[in-house]
């Protein structure tokens, strides 16, 4: 059986010393900022990917893994005790959770949200490593049209599962493409767009773009009116659930896995599309919808089940093709690319301890969180007492040094401050900024793969159409588009993202 | 006032698009464009301009169609704060070095909230020096020097 012999090599690599301990702190990191509103696990990873120069690629990476999935545990506590998410994609948990804590079941509430959740990351951990090697197969039989199109229907599907006007997510795509192009032109040498300024011929830093856009421009918007946080100090009790609670969970937590597994490998949404959508689905078919809002189980379960299940599958593509469905595997590309690995088919068979180490090293990770947020939950807590006005200048110093320490070059602190800038407009201007990093970091490889496809059929377009693999692929992005142009799946778009708000 | 009717924020985020759209044309068109079968540099971002420009004229549109919601409160202090506390610290990292730097940067950012009060902004700055200089100069090693040449260092 190769799936065990790979899966004990996986935990051989992740149960070392080293990697463990990386592991726990990239988990407590990422409880960490989970559970503090206003720092996101995108703005985190930007900041430390630094840092991570100094580390082995294997730790670096499980670190920043476990950043991201710790995240989406530590958010669901906020939103359970404050009513406020810690991460966009507990904002769903926030509706039924906070209700419960006001019944003076907090402690079961947290108790569902962390079981579902570790349920749902051993479900997905193995759906990676079951899937992960034969899409690997048809991966390596890519040539630059497959990529081409797999790209389009990348950033296609990152339009379809965007907030809002789908026409501004296009055109925040084109806005990141254009963004990405920065820069020194790979084939001839000549700048691109780069003002005359010496230091952006290597592009405009990405870490800068994704500070700037994701983390300063939520400073901006978090200072925009200040006011305190309410804070439920309900006692913590009784953590384990009722019998009931528990009967209540299993279908939930089943069918949120089941929902965060698919949705998570589609570009662009992950864990938050997942969330909101399983809460969609408890809903309907529940026995009583009227439960919902008003501290139902399965409004907790379901969704803190699914944004887990998301968070990990979203790393089959970026493992496997090396295309990142979020910002935050966009990023785990960079620290790829910073460690001198090429992100892509190749690491599973070149780099099996890497492959392998990341998948189980999830599992592993998802075991500490259960340990590490139910006995500690006291100490989150505490945390949350903090007041926003001291957080902030300790994350602007951090994103400062991140920042700088990338390339020690200091036009990418002017970026980070112009980027915040663009980041705050366009939040005010109601655009998502998930769609313009995702074009940012797959356009110069879209225009590479569209130049070289061009090239190897003599300059016809018919290329992207003759291929079997591009066409299906290509059909797919249009099929997408069709869909979310449709006038009832537009509503229904409208519909499941208002009830964020 | 009735009279005319629309969205501010779709407004002016289909003229800021139009606007990018047209910039970006225009440096593309400065580069050789080549054909489809040898693009040039300038090729694949003028189709992307031109694609902006109609997403942005599209958006322009729609905002005459239905009234929004309205912008809200912006965050005027945080921008004048939040925004030059980087350009600041590349501006003064290499002359100073990382201590005085780190400090100065905090400090400014700090006033960015009308709750913080300077006292507390000072303690607070030099204790995120402290942890910084402790975490990423000595603990992780990253290429700062704690003073620069304009101390005499």
């Amino acid at each position: 059986m190769d799936l065990f012999n790979n899966l004990a090599l996986g935990f051989a690599t992740a149960s070392s010393i080293e990697n463990l301990f990386f592991c726990l702190i990239g988990v407590i990191l990422g409880t960490l900022i989970g559970v503090l509103p206003g720092i996101g696990a995108t703005a985190t990873i930007a900041m430390l990917l630094p840092i991570t120069f100094q580390l082995e690629p294997v730790s670096s990476l499980i670190m920043l893994a476990g950043i991201y999935y710790g995240a989406q545990y530590g958010g669901s506590t906020t939103a359970i005790l404050i009513n406020m998410p810690g991460e966009s994609s507990s904002a769903v948990t926030a509706i039924d959770g906070y209700q419960m804590a006001r019944k003076g079941k907090a402690g079961s509430a947290l108790a569902i949200a962390a079981i579902g959740s570790f349920f749902a990351g051993t479900v997905s951990t193995f759906l990676v490593a079951i899937f992960a090697p034969p899409l690997t197969e048809v991966a390596l039989k890519f040539g630059a049209a497959e990529y081409f199109s797999l790209m389009v229907v990348g950033l296609v599907s990152s339009i379809a599962l965007a907030h809002g006007s789908i026409v501004k997510a296009l055109a925040m795509v084109a806005l990141g493409l254009l963004l990405g192009l920065v820069g020194t032109d790979i084939y001839t040498g000549t700048a691109r767009f780069t003002l005359g300024v010496r230091e952006y011929a290597d592009g405009l830093n990405f870490v800068a773009v994704a500070v700037g856009v994701f983390g300063i421009a939520e400073i901006l918007r978090n200072l925009e009116s200040e006011k305190t946080r309410s804070i439920l100090m309900a006692k913590v009790t009784g953590l384990l659930p009722s019998k009931e609670d528990f009967r209540a969970m299993i279908a939930p937590v089943l069918r949120g896995t089941a929902i965060g597994s698919v949705l998570g490998i589609l570009p662009g949404g992950g864990a938050i599309l997942a969330s909101f959508a399983s809460y969609t689905v408890e809903k309907k078919i529940s026995d009583h919808p009227e439960e919902f809002g008003r501290g139902a189980v399965a409004g907790v379960a379901g969704p803190e089940s699914a944004n887990n299940a998301g968070a990990q599958t979203s790393f089959i593509p970026l493992l496997t093709l090396g295309i990142p469905a979020n910002p935050v595997m966009a990023l785990m590309i960079g620290a790829m690319i910073i460690q001198g690995i090429v992100p892509g088919p190749n690491v599973a068979s070149e780099q099996p301890a890497l492959f392998w180490g990341i998948i189980a090293s999830m599992w592993i990770g998802n075991l500490m969180l259960v340990v590490l947020n139910l006995p500690l939950i006291g100490l989150w807590v505490k945390l949350l007492t903090i007041p926003y006005y001291v957080l902030f200048p300790i994350i602007m110093t951090f994103c400062a040094i991140g920042v700088y320490s990338v390339n020690s070059n200091v036009y990418d602190l002017y970026s980070v401050a112009f980027f915040g800038l663009i980041g705050y407009v366009l939040a005010k201007l109601r655009c998502e900024p998930a769609p313009l990093l995702l074009g940012f970091v797959l356009g110069p490889l879209l225009e590479e793969n569209l130049r070289r496809a061009m090239i190897l059929s003599r300059g016809d377009p018919m290329t992207f159409i003759n291929r079997p693999i591009s066409a299906g692929l290509l059909i797919c992005a249009a099929l997408v588009l069709v869909i979310v142009f449709l006038p009832s799946v537009k509503k229904k778009r409208a519909e499941v993202f208002v009830e964020e708000d | 006032m009735n009279s005319l009717r629309f969205d501010m924020a779709n407004l002016l985020c289909g003229l800021l698009l139009i606007a990018t759209g047209i910039f970006f044309a225009l440096e593309s068109l400065d580069l050789e464009l080549g054909t489809a079968l040898r693009m040039g540099p300038g090729y694949f971002p003028f189709i992307l301009a031109c694609a902006l420009m109609l997403f942005g004229a599209i958006i322009l549109v729609q905002a005459f169609r239905a009234e929004g919601e309205p912008i809200g409160p912006i965050a005027i202090r945080g921008m004048l704060f939040i925004l030059p506390a980087p350009i600041i610290f590349g501006l003064i990292l290499r002359g100073m070095g990382f201590v005085p730097s780190i400090f100065l940067t905090a400090l400014f950012a700090s006033f960015a909230s009308q709750r913080m009060t300077p006292l507390y902004a000072v303690l607070l700055s030099a204790g995120l020096t402290i942890f910084s200089l402790l975490v990423f100069v000595y603990g992780l090693n990253l290429p700062f020097r704690a003073f620069g040449p304009w101390l005499g260092f």
